[in-house]
């Protein structure tokens, strides 16, 4: 009866006073139009390009880049190939955005509980340390921070040495590492054995602690399998001591681990700019948990440190990740202005490229998927993790 | 709703812009704009930098005011565009000025990938190393080792790992984009060396904090010819703008400048007389007025003068002509006939 009555109305609108086919036509008229849109540049495009017989492709991505990178992850030299030129800037941004992340996290999260503090003192340097670094453009940051390091530093020849190993010039800061032995593979292999036990124990440890109430320390003994694998690991290579000692030959450094001033100064300027908006996350998080979780917590007798990491942060927590992500990708972006101090990211080998090559759409073209490809997985990460942190509605 | 009307719009002025693109050839575009759009180099002292007035002087600004001379018979109607190194090229490519004068060295890939022309060289320059005395480097083969400072999309850029692999020498570049900010690091020490084509050297040195702590070393590790730039595809521009620089040369081989080219306009040398328009036809056959080359001469000179005026001598670079000296005096400034 009803499916009789309800053939019967639609038999009787027209198309274009139904909403719904309405609405699926509109769809499909914009969705023709934007192709057709995208077509058209893309032909005009490559039209022009011919008329001006300027090349397009990828194909020089094969050939000879024979110019010279500063620093690089991998072996790369000016008769490597375009490809890996691109790939020694690509691991670059990683590194200075991986290191950055991890550092501005920890000191977002310091200045952030900082400036909660009943502390007046404190808090109030917490805060001047936000205003400012907020206010002042991280480029501006930038170029200070590489200034500094230019115009103040010595030379190699009068570098300065704040510590045992460790020497300070203007070519950056040279840091003395154990000599290369085999040993330091089965260390690693031993840290990531340490990760999956200490997986596997905390497990244990909590279905036991729901089973009989008994609390085993984790953290404690996770930290000594840390420490103590590798340690052991160390003694039975028969502790290698050997170390690679940089030393001044000719005009620089050789040996050792040298890290460059464009690097420092760019991670020191992304830190402690971003880190001023994280400390704010932080601070609304902690404070978007109600007083009354707190003293409830305390009320049933909860030490502070459990009050703290039972209570209080899963619940900020749900409100501090996602716009901590925003940060993240805002610090992962923003490492792009190396270019500005000589740092050899990924724009700035792209920029190099492009010229060399004279193929800007497709350098251009590359620049945005490679910076696509950065965010979107920094996003999937962090929402898998927001999910695990995410309130549990029942 | 909204969204449709808008993209309709978009659709629309796309089409209609293109449609009229194809057409006009750059000097019909400059005359309709009434202004010549040159693309300089933001900073290269003699060659295209802006006096304490926010005046451009150099080089490469006296040849483009001599383009826009020979089109307008003002010298004046010229907008300057400041471009990096990395900049230059799309720039001209997407039509953004209509010739590039920046000390750009003209190479195979350039003209060809790029779809660029370059006319004839207004500078014949060379890449030298500059360096601080206090090293004690005497050549460029003791510079084993070094971390050598450079502008990235730049030939030199190339031409420092051609040499550096050649001779087998460890590196270490450090790229920096702005002129200014590379020259800070490299004053600062961040460098042992600073690579770049002699002449900027020269102009570098002349801004140090103490030009004379600074040398060039003798060696030259490459040849530079720098030429304005035009696109592919318009030969009429291209004839302008290569025979406008031939001028500068011919005015300087027939004895012309900027104080004596009215009285010259008397002489009864027939090839004075074409080349000044005074038995007209070349103006005609290049698209512009028969006095095209006595305007280039009267306002902006011949290329002696405007190589003295600029880096000459007697200015803080202390350039010698070298190569930049007419064919007839040892140099390679050969201007092709006039005829």
């Amino acid at each position: 009866m009803r499916g009789f009555k309800d053939s019967a109305i639609s038999e009787k609108i027209p198309f274009w006073l139904d909403p719904r086919k309405r609405a699926i036509f509109f769809q499909l008229l914009t969705f023709c139009m934007v192709g057709f849109l995208a077509y058209y540049l893309v032909s005009n495009t490559l039209i022009n390009l011919e008329r001006q017989k300027i090349a397009s492709g990828f194909g020089f991505l094969h050939k000879e880049s024979s110019f010279e990178i500063g620093e690089s992850l991998i072996p790369y030299s000016a008769a490597s190939t375009y490809t890996r030129a691109l790939l020694v800037g690509a691991l670059n941004t990683v590194k200075v955005a991986f290191i950055g992340i991890v550092i501005t996290i920890f000191l977002g999260t310091i200045i952030g509980v900082a400036r909660l503090s009943s502390n007046w003192l404190v808090s109030k340097l917490a805060a001047i340390f936000i205003e400012v670094m907020q206010d002042i453009p991280v480029l501006l940051q930038l170029f200070f921070w590489y200034a500094l390091f230019c115009e103040t530093l010595p030379s190699p020849q009068e570098a300065l040495t704040p510590g045992a190993g460790i020497s300070v010039c203007n070519r950056g800061v040279a840091f003395t590492i154990p000599e290369a032995h085999p040993a330091h593979r089965y260390m690693l292999l031993a840290i990531l054995a340490g990760c999956v036990i200490i997986y596997l124990m905390r497990r244990w440890a909590r279905k036991r602690q729901e089973k009989t109430g008994q609390f085993f320390p984790t953290f404690r003994v996770g930290i000594a399998l840390l420490l103590g694998l590798p340690f052991v690991t160390w003694l039975t290579f028969g502790a290698p001591l050997k170390m690679d000692v940089p030393v001044l030959e000719g005009f620089n450094f050789q040996g050792g681990v040298m890290v460059s001033p464009e690097f420092i100064a760019l991670l020191m300027g992304l830190i402690l700019y971003t880190s001023a908006f994280v400390a704010e996350v932080v601070r609304a998080g902690i404070q978007s948990v109600s007083k009354g979780q707190k003293e409830a917590a305390m009320s049933i007798g909860l030490r502070p440190s459990l009050v703290l990491n039972l209570v209080i942060l899963p619940q900020a927590l749900r409100v501090i990740v996602p716009p901590l992500t925003s940060q993240m990708l805002n610090l992962t972006k923003n490492s792009s202005l190396a270019v500005a101090i000589g740092y050899p990211d990924f724009v700035s080998v792209a920029n190099t490229t492009i010229n060399q090559t004279g193929q800007s759409i497709e350098g251009v073209a590359l620049i945005m998927a490679v910076y696509l490809f950065f965010s979107l997985s920094t996003s999937a990460f962090m929402n898998w993790y927001n999910k695990r942190v995410a309130l549990v509605e029942r | 709703m909204k969204d449709v009307k808008w993209f309709v719009v978009v659709l629309v002025l796309a089409l209609l812009s293109t449609g009229g693109m194809a057409v006009a050839g750059t000097l019909d575009e400059v005359r309709a704009r009434g202004v010549l759009t040159v693309g300089v180099n933001p900073g290269v002292a003699g060659f295209s930098m802006p006096d304490e007035k926010g005046v451009w002087k150099g080089l490469d600004i006296d040849t483009a005011k001599a383009i826009a001379a020979a089109v307008f018979g003002d010298a004046s109607k010229v907008k300057y565009v400041a471009l990096t190194a990395v900049q230059r090229l799309p720039a001209l490519q997407s039509k953004e000025i209509d010739a590039l004068c920046r000390n750009t060295t003209v190479t195979l890939t350039r003209e060809t990938v790029n779809g660029l022309n370059f006319v004839h060289p207004n500078y014949y320059d060379g890449q030298g190393f500059l360096i601080s005395k206090k090293k004690g480097v005497k050549t460029a083969k003791g510079l084993k080792g070094a971390t050598v400072c450079t502008l990235p999309g730049t030939t030199t850029e190339m031409n420092a790992a051609d040499y550096f692999r050649k001779n087998g020498m460890p590196w270490k570049p450090v790229v920096i984009e702005s002129n200014a900010e590379l020259n800070k690091a490299f004053f600062a020490g961040r460098c042992d060396v600073l690579t770049s084509d002699a002449s900027q050297l020269a102009a570098i040195r002349s801004v140090a904090p103490n030009p004379d702590d600074y040398i060039i070393l003798p060696e030259i590790i490459s040849k530079e010819p720098l030429a304005p730039v035009v696109r592919h595809g318009d030969d009429q521009w291209y004839d302008i703008v290569n025979w406008t620089v031939m001028a500068l040369i011919e005015a300087e081989e027939l004895g012309i400048t900027s104080a004596n080219v009215d009285e010259m306009l008397k002489s009864t040398d027939p090839q004075v007389q074409r080349f000044l328009g005074v038995n007209p036809g070349f103006g005609k056959a290049l698209g512009l007025d028969e006095k095209w080359a006595y305007n280039i001469i009267k306002q902006v000179g011949n290329y002696g003068e405007i190589f003295d005026r600029n880096v000459g001598p007697k200015t803080p670079l202390k350039l010698d002509r070298g190569l930049n000296n007419l064919w007839t005096k040892g140099g390679l400034m050969y201007a092709l006939p006039f005829r």
